[in-house]
């Protein structure tokens, strides 16, 4: 495409003024992070004397390791069993097509847009009268309620455009139905549930509200929720808070540099399907 | 649902006899897949009744009584939505949501046009494939996150206001998240950093898909390239934009996370968004009725405004 001389600077000039922007919030966290503890430093200035020990200091006032270790357990226990479970109803709803499929698909259906603050509510005294409350158990739970509509969206997605004969062949074999789902169809649905996998788990590290509400402990929290409790409690020390949110940052970072591939492109198939 | 029970056995040809073995055993087996199915979609329908459907009834069912939370509830019939839909105070809170859906919304999708078709122009580049990764990066941290590092940007001695200095209009430098008339924008200028990158790469995927033989065609009909955005450009991405605009919407009303860790509504109720008093009714003010029927209003509006957008997507598909 011929583009003009101008027209390409003009372009150029907007991407990395942009591009600037994004970023510069993350160097200002980290420059400031990087001030002594305590000091009240303005926002990009960089250090005469950078303080990388704050970083060690708030790795133990945080407690990131239990906090790390607190987040892949929930991402463990969450992201597993819906992609399990929602699969599975994808795949009676989509390729069994049981009676009562397109109501059963409706009801799910419902659920898509549902601000979580529409029940957040009910949930805090529902889990206490149950037990989870304060518990890791109280945000992975409602979360794979909550993830249900979306995964089951997705999965049905994915089990409509499998072809009928596939499943036709191996029931002449003499397969079950459960087996002909984990042998044959869950093989082949890898591509989507990959996918489905990765927003699920982008999603659980990056819960708030739940952890926010229904855990009190922040050691029992996702990563977000963590954070939440840390600025409060950490507000008056900005170099030490900033240190803190670069260290919970960090294995998010990490991990979307190098997969920033398949993020992207999950992330932005979910929004279209949704 | 038969016809697709049918297609697993085909019927027997009609006047078999209704006791012959072969017919008694396909309608079995019909019976056995329909139950095996619901048994494939019990677990999911179990959690979703169980952690959503349920509490969601729940805020239905204590949006119509005054509680405490702790002592014995008082039916008042619809009275907390009375309170909810006239109390200035709490419509306030929805206001705020929808002048947040400029800022959450409607720049990001624009704002996103115009990159997205920037890249496409200088496509291949070192700059573009760089730019969508940085864009998108926000994307992906949590909002809290989002939220804390531009408390610090935006604060009086941030680097929002080092960069305003720095470019002679040191003048208007302020705690941006504390003054009553530019609290409610800070808090949209985080919300358009967050979902700039998410709308520019969704364009720019959808922008791809457009065949290039209907710009060449429009170069020798002489369209410019204004011309060109708004006769091409923009109605093959309604898709795109649709679904933008949808989850942006959502993100702007819905909004807590950001609101909550850099203002907590303030100063004084500038920035407080009814997800946000939601929670602080309900576990602060004791107030679970009136909080609970704010919960219902405010699904409902996210219904209200996000279905008919969806016709509009659904009606480019068929």
């Amino acid at each position: 495409m011929r583009v003009g001389r101008a027209e390409l600077l003009t372009g150029r000039a907007i991407l990395v003024l942009l591009m600037a922007f994004t970023i510069v919030p993350f160097v200002s966290l980290l420059t400031t992070a990087l001030h002594p503890s305590q000091s009240v430093p303005t926002g990009l200035d960089w250090p005469a004397d950078p303080q990388w020990g704050n970083f060690a200091e708030a790795f133990r006032v945080a407690k990131i390791d239990k906090l790390l270790a607190s987040s892949v357990q929930i991402v463990l226990e969450v992201v597993p069993i819906s992609l399990a479970i929602a699969a599975m109803a994808g795949f009676a709803i989509g390729h069994l097509r049981v009676p009562g499929s397109r109501a059963l698909m409706l009801l799910f259906i419902f659920g898509l847009a549902l601000p979580f603050e529409g029940i957040i509510t009910p949930l805090y005294y529902l889990e206490r009268s149950i037990g989870v409350y304060n518990t890791r158990l109280a945000i992975v739970l409602p979360l794979i309620g909550l993830y249900m509509p979306f995964a089951v969206f997705w999965m049905r997605a994915h089990f409509v455009s499998v072809p009928r004969e596939i499943s036709e062949a191996a029931r002449a074999d003499g397969a079950g139905t459960w087996d002909l789902f984990w042998r044959i169809h869950v093989p082949l649905a890898r591509p989507a549930v990959v996918s489905l996998g990765i927003l699920l788990t982008v999603w659980t590290w990056n819960q708030f509200l739940l952890a926010l509400v229904l855990v009190e402990d922040p050691t029992q929290r996702t990563m977000a929720g963590a954070l939440g409790a840390f600025q409060g409690q950490w507000a008056t020390d900005i170099p030490l808070l900033c240190a803190g949110s670069v260290l919970i940052l960090l294995p998010t970072l990490i991990v979307f540099v190098i997969f920033s591939r398949q993020i992207t492109s999950a992330l932005l198939q979910g929004s279209v399907k949704g | 649902m038969t016809a697709s029970a049918d297609r697993i056995e085909p019927a027997p040809p009609p006047g078999s006899d209704q006791r012959h073995p072969r017919r008694t055993l396909a309608i079995a087996r019909v019976r056995r897949g329909t139950i095996v199915g619901w048994l494939f979609v019990l677990p999911a329908l179990f959690m979703y009744a169980a952690f959503v459907l349920q509490p969601l009834a729940l805020t239905l069912n204590y949006s119509l009584y005054r509680w405490d939370g702790i002592g014995p509830s008082k039916w008042v019939g619809l009275d907390n939505y009375r309170v909810v839909l006239t109390d200035p105070v709490l419509t306030d809170t929805l206001f705020n949501a929808f002048r947040l859906i400029a800022f959450f919304s409607l720049l990001p999708v624009f704002v996103g046009l115009v990159v997205a078709s920037i890249l496409r122009r200088s496509e291949g580049g070192l700059l573009g494939t760089m730019a969508r990764t940085v864009l998108f990066l926000p994307q992906v941290i949590p909002l809290v996150a989002a939220g804390i590092v531009w408390n610090w940007v935006l604060s009086l001695t941030g680097a929002f206001n080092e960069v305003l200095g720095g470019i002679g209009l040191g003048a208007i430098t302020r705690a941006w998240l504390g003054d009553f008339d530019f609290a409610l924008p800070a808090v949209g200028l985080i919300g358009f950093w967050v979902l700039l990158g998410f709308c520019t790469v969704l364009l720019f995927t959808g922008m791809g898909k457009i065949d290039p033989g209907l710009y060449e065609s429009a170069r020798i009909d002489g369209a410019s390239a204004v011309n060109e955005f708004f006769a091409i450009t923009i109605p093959s991405l309604r898709n795109e934009i649709v679904v933008c605009i949808t989850v942006t919407i959502i993100a702007a009303l819905a909004s807590f996370d950001i609101v909550y860790i850099s203002t907590g509504g303030g100063p004084g109720r500038a920035t407080m968004v009814p997800g946000l008093q939601i929670y602080t009714l309900a576990f602060f003010g004791r107030q679970i009725g009136v909080a609970s029927a704010l919960a219902v209003v405010l699904v409902v509006i996210v219904l209200v405004v996000i279905l008919p957008l969806q016709r509009l997507n659904r009606g480019t598909a068929s």
